[in-house]
């Protein structure tokens, strides 16, 4: 029998295994970076591990030659009113499918989930011949509208306000407390945690949507940054320096985002696949 | 009963009914109001971009229109004409030669890595935490590194095969190639996503059913078929309605990675719809595939949730 003190081998070979693995998984990232900061990457030039004459010189051109600071802008800009409008219009129809009984309520609520499974595929002709109806193509409102309400959302946050004890409720109405009040006073404070989830994948799917985007906004200025690093990619075909330096601009916020909210969106994965 | 998630008690039905039913309010003005302050916000939004184009695109799907001149209807023609084109089956062959490349290999390594992070490991949280970075990233940025580091002439892949004597594969610039190197990238970005469902099903299973295996003798290769195999089911059927979901909406990847190219060889379903619809102008066809898609979906999705019974133990 060996002390509990020493290492097993097949302790040490899992470590190995599981590191060589994550290294091979961010490989990719690091490499992206490295490209980004070698001038002139592309069909002669290979870029080494540690470039010699590693400069910034790409991502000058994504901001001199390209309206980069624009698209940047852009992209946080439409994130943020989408994640604002998903977290009202999500936790007002949570608390209509949580609190507030009616006839019917089965039936709309299992539309609204139904709203889930309708690919956006599917959706984009008549999308785009609706917009074009009411004058919104190439225009921010025309990206933003179709996004406001995230079924996703209402049925994460209708599961939060569920665990929300009605006492809580109860006792505020028999303070004279009407639903607006309970609604921001006692539900919303109760389920921040599920709001954090909602916010953090609300932004990152607006930050990381392409069809939808690629097909309303049209002119260079309007775009955001998945379409703009697409028509990077066609524009600067051998330049892969300045084609990296604009992924590695759409992957570091990105990246930031989930350092701090990686509890969150880790969650927020989880719970979805426990059924 | 302490469940791990509320979706495990469906809400509505245990209450007594006479509670639900004496709790509903009087359907006075005042509460109509209420109830119509809270449902708008979210029940506009989605009939108008969702519901009423749902509806839409099914009537679209009858009529010849290129998005400018007027709708003209010719009734079922568009179906008939996408049944009859060969480009149609090719376009699903190519969508479902996709799946059943991505989806064994993002299962089989997410659960290996999933076991593999349910141990008692040194800086777990790190190793996890890269491991589902590439989830976070945009498919553009993925599509475009992956084609540089699967670049044929002097891309990280084919010069590292170049040191072991391998002369690396033309890659997404070969057809017999290009739909494996979108698998590759794909399944690098799925991975994580795959890893943490499995891990969260793995931390919810009873650690009792692995002493009560031991005792009964069951080595580690038996008490991985015999406990957590069957128990990790749910999560397993989770992973492929899912994978099997995205897999035939697949878009991004191809759109950036290959366009459909070469030769046509990863022209998948989506990238058809958005062609026909933005490139031939033939918004009618696109919306009949369209609606082919989604009933193959749906259909796909549904015989799973019938056949879930034979292999799918909810604890």
């Amino acid at each position: 029998m060996h002390s509990s003190q020493r290492v097993r081998p097949r302790t040490v070979v899992l470590h190995v295994v599981v590191i060589a693995g994550a290294l091979a998984m961010f490989f990719p990232f690091m490499w992206t970076f490295i490209t980004s900061i070698t001038p002139g990457a592309g069909f002669s030039i290979t870029p080494r591990l540690w470039p010699e004459d590693a400069s910034l010189e790409a991502y000058q051109t994504l901001f001199t030659e390209r309206p980069f600071a624009r698209v940047i802008a852009n992209s946080i800009g439409l994130a943020l009113v989408t994640t604002l409008a998903q977290l009202f219009t999500s936790a007002t129809a949570a608390y209509a499918f949580s609190r507030l009984p009616f006839r019917g309520r089965g039936v709309v609520f299992a539309i609204y989930l139904a709203t889930m499974m309708i690919p956006l595929q599917v959706l984009i002709v008549p999308l785009f011949a609706e917009l074009k109806a009411f004058g919104l193509l190439n225009t921010y409102l025309g990206a933003l509208l179709p996004t406001f309400a995230s079924a996703f959302g209402i049925f994460l946050l209708r599961q939060a306000i569920n665990q929300v004890p009605r006492e809580l409720d109860e006792a505020a109405t028999l303070d004279g407390a009407g639903h607006f009040r309970v609604f921001a006073q006692i539900v919303l404070p109760n389920i921040r945690p599920a709001l954090a989830t909602l916010t953090v994948f609300a932004f990152m799917s607006s930050w990381n949507a392409f069809l939808w985007p690629l097909v309303v906004l049209r002119s260079p200025e309007l775009q955001t940054l998945p379409i703009a690093l697409a028509g990077l990619q066609g524009q600067y075909t051998t330049a892969w320096d300045v084609v990296m330096a604009g992924s590695v601009v759409s992957i570091l916020p990105m990246l930031a985002l989930y350092i701090f909210a990686q509890k969150y969106i880790i969650q927020g994965v989880a719970s979805s696949g426990i059924k | 009963m302490v469940l791990p998630t509320a979706v495990a008690t469906p809400p509505s039905r245990t209450p007594a009914r006479s509670g639900r039913n004496a709790r509903r309010p009087r359907a006075t003005i005042g509460y109509v109001l209420t109830v119509l302050a809270f449902l708008l916000p979210s029940a506009v939004p989605l009939a108008l971009f969702v519901l009423g184009p749902m509806i839409a695109a099914a009537w679209i799907s009858f009529t010849e229109w290129n998005l400018i001149t007027p709708m003209e209807f010719i009734g079922l023609a568009n179906y008939q004409e996408l049944l009859a084109d060969e480009r149609t089956g090719e376009v699903f062959l190519h969508t479902i030669q996709y799946i059943a490349g991505y989806l064994p290999l993002v299962y089989v390594g997410g659960l290996a890595l999933a076991l593999a992070l349910n141990r008692a490991l040194k800086g777990r949280s790190l190793w996890r935490g890269i491991y589902f970075l590439p989830v976070v990233t945009s498919w553009i940025a993925v599509a475009i590194v992956w084609r540089w580091l699967l670049n044929p002439n002097n891309g990280v892949v084919n010069l590292a095969l170049g040191w072991f004597g391998i002369d690396g594969p033309g890659w997404w610039t070969d057809p017999d190639w290009a739909m494996i190197s979108i698998i590759l990238a794909s399944a690098w970005k799925d991975l994580g996503f795959v890893m943490v469902i499995l891990l969260a099903g793995l931390q919810s299973i009873n650690p009792e059913l692995y002493d009560a295996a031991k005792v009964d003798g069951a080595g580690a290769w038996s008490r991985l078929r015999n406990v957590t195999i069957p128990m990790l089911s749910p999560s397993t059927f989770f992973v492929v309605v899912i994978s099997l979901i995205n897999g035939f909406q697949v878009f991004d990847q191809v759109y950036a990675m290959t366009g459909g190219g070469p030769g046509g060889s990863t022209q998948v379903v989506v990238q058809q719809i958005y062609d026909l619809t933005f490139r031939y102008g033939a918004a009618g066809e696109a919306s009949a595939l369209s609606w082919l898609l989604f009933i193959v979906i749906l259909g796909v999705t549904v015989i799973q949730i019938i056949g879930q019974k034979r292999w799918v133990h909810y604890a």
